[in-house]
Parts: C-alpha cells; sequence; structure tokens
C-alpha cells in the first residue's frame, strides 16, 4: 500500500485552484476568462501539462514492445497510470481497468462486444431519456444489427429519472441496462448503485456512463455494483482522446475482441490466433500513452485535493448560481432535480441561446449553448437548446458573479 | 458604390453584432409564414444547435421570385438574416437573387469585401468577426439555393450548414 501524497490545500479554507491551471489566466476579448463550460471539457492543471511534456521529452516510446530503456520507461509510465485508475474508482484488479478512446468508445466496446452477440430479436435494452447521444447511439446500432428494441425510461419535469417507471420496464427480455450517473445536461445524479441492485436481481447486466460522474465526487464502482462504468480523462482535467472502461472480470474475460490488432495477441498464425489476457485483449494498437499518463497525473491532482472537498465546494457554488439564476426574470432553470452535480442549463424568454452564448463570450463567459448532444432531454422540455454553465473544481464565487452580470448585461439588450 | 468593405461599427460587448435593426428584423421577422402551394420549398438545418428554418418560393415560369415565406425557429442572426433575404430577393430575378446572396456571404469572408449598398443586410455583416455564427447567418441562403436548384413542386428537402 502506497502512502497518501502530502495535501497541498488546508481543508479549513475555501477552495481556490484557480492558480494551477496556466489557462485560467487568459484574457478573452480582453476580459478575464470565465471558464463555465467544464462540462464539454474540463481544463488541465500545471501537473498534467507537465507530466505529459516530461513523458515526451524524457520517456516516450512504444509500450509492452522493447527490451530498451525508453520502451520499459513508457510501459512503466502507462502502466503505473493504470493503476492510479484502478485505485481512484476502487476496481478489484488492474485487469478490469480497458483504456480507450474515451467513454464514447467504451459504450461502443460494451455494445459490440458484449452485448450484440447476446441478442436476438424481441430482446430489449433499456436506457433512460436523459442520456447523452454517446449512450444511445451504439444501443440504436445494435437493435438495429439484431433486431431487438431500444426502450427509454421516462424522466419527469425536474429531470429526475422516474425509478418506479423504469423498474417497471425490467422484465426477462431486457438484455442490457444503460443509464449516465450524472446528466451532462441537466445535473440529476442518478442512484445508480440503488438502480445496479435493481437490474442484479432480475440478471440484467448494468453499464453506467460516468462521463460526469467522476470530475464531481467520488466514485467507487464496487460499491456502485455495476457491471460496466465508463468515463474520459478530458472530463476530468486530463487530456483528450483517452478513457476508461471498468468492466467486471468474469464479464471482460467472456467477451470476443473488439478490435483486432497489434497487442491484443499472444500468438498470430494464419491458421489461428491467441488473443491477449485482460485488459489487453480490448486494446489493439498503440494506445494514448501521453494521454493516459496525462490521465494518471489529474488523477494524482484530484486525490491531492480530494474528492469529498471538490464536491463540498461545487455544492456551494451550484446553490448560490442556481437561486441567482432563478432570480433573473424571464429566465428558466432547467434541471432542477434534488441531487444535483454542479451543471445548470436555462433558457430565457426571448432570447435565443446562441445570441446569449455570443454576448457572454464578448464578457469572457465561456459557456455551453445548443443540444448538449442530449436531443431527446432538449426535446422533453420543448427547447431548440439550452444555455449551460458547469462548475469545476478551479471555479469560484468571482466566477458565479460574472455569470449573472454578464447575463443581465445581454438580456438588457434584447428587451 | 465601390466593393470596399462597409466599415464596421466598435464591437462595443456585442453590439456591433446585434444592431438595432438586426433585432427589429429578429423580433418582427417580414414574410414570415408559408404559402399555400409554393413551387419551390427547402429546410435549412442548423446542425451545431438544431434550429431549422422552411422557405417556401412561388417562382413564375420565367423565373421570378413572385413570393417567398419562411418558418421555424433560430438564433437572432438566422431570423434576421433569413427575413432580409427575403426583402432583398422578392420580386428578383432566380440568377439575381443567388447573385446578391454570394455578395452577403463575400462580405460574411474574414476580409469582408462584397458590397450590400443600403440593404438592411449590409448590418449583417459584423458577423465576419464571429467566425462562429457565420453558419447561422448563410442558412437561410443555402435554403434558397437548394430551393431554386430543385425542379418545381418537389418534395422539400433539407440541406445543413455543415
Amino acid at each position: 500500500m502506497s502512502t497518501l501524497p502530502e495535501t497541498r490545500y488546508d481543508t479549513a479554507e475555501a477552495l481556490d485552484a484557480r492558480g494551477d491551471f496556466p489557462i485560467l489566466a487568459e484574457t478573452v476579448n480582453g476580459r478575464p476568462l470565465t471558464y463555465l463550460d467544464s462540462a464539454a471539457s474540463a481544463q488541465q492543471p500545471r501537473d498534467v501539462i507537465d507530466a505529459v511534456r516530461t513523458y515526451h521529452e524524457k520517456d516516450h516510446a512504444n509500450v509492452h514492445r522493447g527490451v530498451h530503456t525508453l520502451s520499459h520507461r513508457a510501459t512503466e509510465a502507462y502502466e503505473g497510470a493504470r493503476d492510479k485508475i484502478r485505485a481512484f474508482v476502487n476496481a478489484a484488479s488492474r485487469s478490469e481497468i480497458v483504456l480507450t478512446k474515451g467513454t464514447t468508445e467504451a459504450v461502443n466496446l460494451v455494445a459490440q462486444s458484449f452485448v450484440r452477440p447476446a441478442m436476438s430479436a424481441g430482446d430489449k435494452i433499456v436506457i433512460t431519456h436523459m442520456e447523452h447521444h454517446a449512450n444511445i447511439v451504439p444501443w440504436q446500432i445494435v437493435c438495429e444489427q439484431t433486431g431487438a428494441e431500444l426502450v427509454v425510461a421516462p424522466i419527469d419535469e425536474h429531470g429526475e429519472l422516474q425509478l418506479d417507471a423504469l423498474y417497471a420496464l425490467l422484465d426477462e427480455s431486457v438484455r442490457m441496462l444503460g443509464v449516465t450517473h450524472v446528466s451532462n445536461a441537466l445535473g440529476t445524479i442518478n442512484p445508480v448503485a440503488e438502480i445496479a441492485a435493481e437490474a442484479r436481481t432480475r440478471g440484467i447486466p448494468i453499464l453506467v456512463d460516468g462521463a460526469q460522474g467522476v470530475p464531481h465526487a467520488p466514485v467507487d464502482v464496487r460499491e456502485i455494483g455495476c457491471d460496466f462504468y465508463a468515463f474520459s480523462a478530458h472530463k476530468m482535467f486530463g487530456p483528450t482522446g483517452t478513457g476508461v472502461l471498468y468492466g467486471r472480470e468474469a464479464l471482460l474475460d467472456a467477451m470476443p475482441p473488439y478490435q483486432g490488432g497489434g497487442d491484443m495477441i499472444l500468438e498470430v498464425r494464419f491458421d489461428g490466433t491467441t488473443y491477449n489476457e485482460l485488459p489487453y485483449k480490448f486494446e489493439a494498437g498503440t494506445p494514448n500513452i501521453a494521454g493516459v499518463v496525462g490521465l494518471g497525473a489529474a488523477i494524482d491532482y484530484l486525490e491531492n485535493i480530494g474528492m469529498a472537498r471538490i464536491n463540498a465546494h461545487e455544492q456551494q457554488l451550484l446553490a448560490d448560481m442556481m437561486q441567482r439564476l432563478g432570480d433573473i426574470d424571464g429566465l428558466r432553470l432547467i434541471g432542477t432535480a434534488g441531487h444535483k452535480a454542479s451543471v445548470q442549463s436555462f433558457v430565457v424568454d426571448g432570447v435565443h441561446p446562441h445570441d446569449l452564448g455570443t454576448l457572454l463570450d464578448q464578457q469572457g463567459v465561456a459557456v455551453r449553448t445548443g443540444h448538449h448532444c442530449a436531443m431527446p432531454v432538449m426535446q422533453f422540455f420543448d427547447v431548440p437548446g439550452t444555455a449551460r454553465a458547469s462548475l469545476a473544481l478551479y471555479n469560484t464565487a468571482d466566477d458565479v458573479d460574472r455569470l449573472i452580470e454578464s447575463l443581465e448585461r445581454a438580456i438588457r439588450m434584447f428587451r | 458604390m465601390n466593393a470596399k468593405s462597409e466599415e464596421l461599427p466598435a464591437a462595443d460587448d456585442g453590439r456591433d453584432l446585434y444592431r438595432e435593426l438586426v433585432l427589429r428584423h429578429a423580433r418582427t421577422p417580414q414574410n414570415f409564414g408559408c404559402l399555400p402551394s409554393p413551387t419551390h420549398g427547402a429546410e435549412g438545418v442548423n446542425t451545431l444547435c438544431g434550429d431549422k428554418l422552411a422557405l417556401y418560393l412561388d417562382v413564375s415560369p420565367e423565373g421570378r421570385i413572385d413570393a417567398i415565406r419562411f418558418d421555424g425557429s433560430g438564433c437572432a442572426i438566422s431570423l434576421a438574416s433569413a427575413s432580409m433575404m427575403t426583402e432583398a430577393v422578392g420580386g428578383q430575378l432566380v440568377a439575381d437573387a443567388l447573385s446578391i446572396g454570394a455578395r452577403f456571404e463575400a462580405a460574411l469572408n474574414p476580409d469582408g469585401n462584397g458590397a450590400l449598398g443600403d440593404s438592411d443586410l449590409a448590418a449583417l455583416t459584423a458577423v465576419r468577426r464571429y467566425p462562429s455564427r457565420v453558419r447561422c447567418a448563410t442558412l437561410p441562403w443555402r435554403a434558397l439555393e437548394r430551393a431554386v436548384a430543385g425542379p418545381a413542386n418537389a418534395e422539400s428537402q433539407t440541406v445543413t450548414t455543415e
């Protein structure tokens, strides 16, 4: 057991990590950057940027392939990061940590290698109305391939999953349940441990889309009790193009490979190929080594601060932001669930989200506008899109002040 | 009028883009609605935000745009552009309408060298300072090109601003 890193932050003080993120010193349109789009992609702390640069400057070679020194160092860095990821989500074994391009690839892997071979016409896959397109379209593709049916569990006007309706859908024809941990458009935190328990009693495998879960609160895949948990490095202050599929070992072991190529084999002969052991069976080709090293550094950074502390900080800012947004005349909050991560969508009467986004950007305030890759959510709330402000560990009360001021200014221009 | 670009007002927190004339067209768009039996039509979809504008035209056998209407939802820039477009091309020959469109798009290039004279469309040229919004302004024009390129009375076709 390794010793815990020395804690850099005094837990009695409010969290102010802004200085750890070089990009937050940028000015945008002549104003200090107020970055409220971390749910789309989070910024990277200096520690991550340095780790990636050091890797490129000192350690780069291909992994698992050579006897030379650099190949050994690159392999150590890559596999060391896998160990950090295992500990971060408390998986039982490093064999259960498959490194992917991102959440999207992780879901597609499960759809094609786990679900597709088990499906036949008349079978069902259940998802929820609040899923990101990445947890919808891979299942639609499997349904097209197999004649199975995609069934959608409803949400209510607060953006909460209707649990009784979901459980009522879980009959013996269901082969897979896909649920997001945290809705990227609404901020809703789903009770995934309870949902996984319900699925387990019915013998239904469950995949949790954790892309928006990992940046905000501690995640323990065994406590959740899910079969698969997918997430992306760039939502948790690491590089883009890197992600993780956690899968229970027994399931991964029984699954056929997703892609064929180098690194995923033990022996290749023209009369037959033997696949590599877990997790390498699912990692064909040279991986994004630098990205994975960066993810390892991001985990070190997060654990140094502490996920519980990050969560407390964000929840305080979220409560303040929701209240002040709600006080703006003509502004409607979209996503008002009882348990939420620090993400808030909203629409303003008479001002299209795109126009808001442009006007806020003129004030140096970056928000996401549009459908957030969750078009069914927009259809449910009968809006073409929303503006969305998402908070991360580096946001401060000043950022919320700037959001509110620039919003009021933008709205005045339109009225 | 030479082909030099029009002077843009100072940016001033987006007021160069959201000029009063643009906001007026966006709030009360001209020629908003549909036609009972249009000869040509197309739908424009902005894939970035999912906005949709549908365009309806009555084109005479001589190739003149006798009537033009649009409906749908969009941001202020796409609504204003559509509204201004219907005013600029109504009554014009199709070829002349397309050439106005070409001048408008040229005015939205970073070097902005399309002259628009005293057309209301000139009020939209500040869009060139906002590259992510250019497709909002060109969406109705893409739909117009698609509509007149199709045969008369064809099924409405969809065009995107990718």
